[in-house]
């Protein structure tokens, strides 16, 4: 493990959480069990946290979840915005993820085309 | 499940949903014999005595809210079909090892696939939990530790987007750097 460039990181990111808010009231989640792995899920959840950064989103929180019983969606990924309805993601793809991220975790907007099941 | 590296994603979320705080994650290859080592231990509440023998059926798994569990039986399979075996030691209270053995130059055997990714994404979704990586080839070895990490990042949480690219960068080089195999020896050549 390369402790001086985690060194470097440490000065980096602590300059920068100075001007961040510590509140995350956005949540993702991920469906990391053996059938959204297997799905792949994995990519998907990088290229959450990596599109996330990219756009300087610092108050979503990324997490994973287990097995939601609809192997044949998955990769599923959940939106949870804070006083809007639950919006869960069906045979989520790395690109897809990045407009999701985009359109509805950052933008408000719900993609259509993607959605598997909606909070009644 | 396409390569070694999602096995261990996979045999991970076991341990995390058996409430474990530290996970350890292990791959020796023993070239000279051959041989590819696989082991997750963690410190979770273990698995019931009763259900230790069986805990690879893909019809036994203990939650409540379907009957099928198939990442131990999965990882089973990929060992067996290359010569390998899978082993499973628990006690309850204490925690659980999972043991896979792989003969290294196998036909099937699984690439070993992203670790970086892995490693980066159990990170970033469990920053309360720790983790260790160790892989050795012979005796070249390469180690992650997040209590280490911890240490050095202070105020700075591991769920930092900056942190998951260091892990992703910093694995792929170790690996690179210890001559860490992807592919059976057999596969390279033929390619």
């Amino acid at each position: 493990m390369n402790i001086e460039e985690l060194k470097k990181i440490r000065e980096k990111v602590q300059k920068e959480m100075n001007l961040r808010s510590g509140e995350k009231p956005i949540k993702v989640v991920v469906g990391m069990g053996t059938c959204g792995i297997a799905a792949g899920a994995r990519p998907v959840m990088a290229a959450i946290k990596e599109h996330l950064a990219q756009q300087q989103a610092e108050n979503v929180s990324v997490v994973q979840s287990g097995c939601a019983g609809f192997c044949e969606q998955e990769p599923l990924v959940d939106v949870f915005r804070p006083g809007e309805k639950k919006v869960t993601y069906g045979k989520v793809s790395p690109d897809k993820a990045r407009r999701i991220v985009a359109e509805h975790v950052i933008g408000g907007k719900p993609v259509s085309e993607f959605i598997f099941a909606q909070e009644p | 499940m396409r390569d070694l590296s999602m096995h261990v994603l996979d045999i991970v979320q076991n341990s995390l949903a058996a409430g474990s705080t530290e996970v350890e994650i292990r791959i020796h290859e023993h070239l000279p014999e051959d041989l590819l080592v696989l082991e997750v231990k963690d410190n979770g509440r273990g698995i019931p005595k009763e259900m230790l023998p069986r805990v690879t059926d893909p019809f036994i798994t203990s939650r409540q809210t379907r009957e099928v569990g198939l990442g131990l039986s999965l990882l089973k399979e990929a060992a067996e079909r290359c010569s390998g075996g899978l082993e499973v030691y628990s006690e309850e209270g204490r925690g659980t090892t999972v043991v896979a053995s792989f003969r290294h130059d196998h036909f099937d055997r699984a690439p070993l696939g992203d670790m970086g990714e892995t490693l980066g994404v159990l990170i970033a979704a469990n920053p309360d939990r720790d983790f260790l990586y160790e892989h050795r080839v012979d005796d070249r070895t390469y180690l992650l530790d997040t209590r280490q990490m911890r240490q050095i990042l202070g105020s700075v949480g591991l769920e930092d987007p900056t942190v998951l690219d260091f892990v992703r960068r910093d694995i792929e080089m170790g690996l690179k750097k210890i001559g860490a195999a992807s592919f059976p020896k057999i596969l390279e050549v033929l390619k």
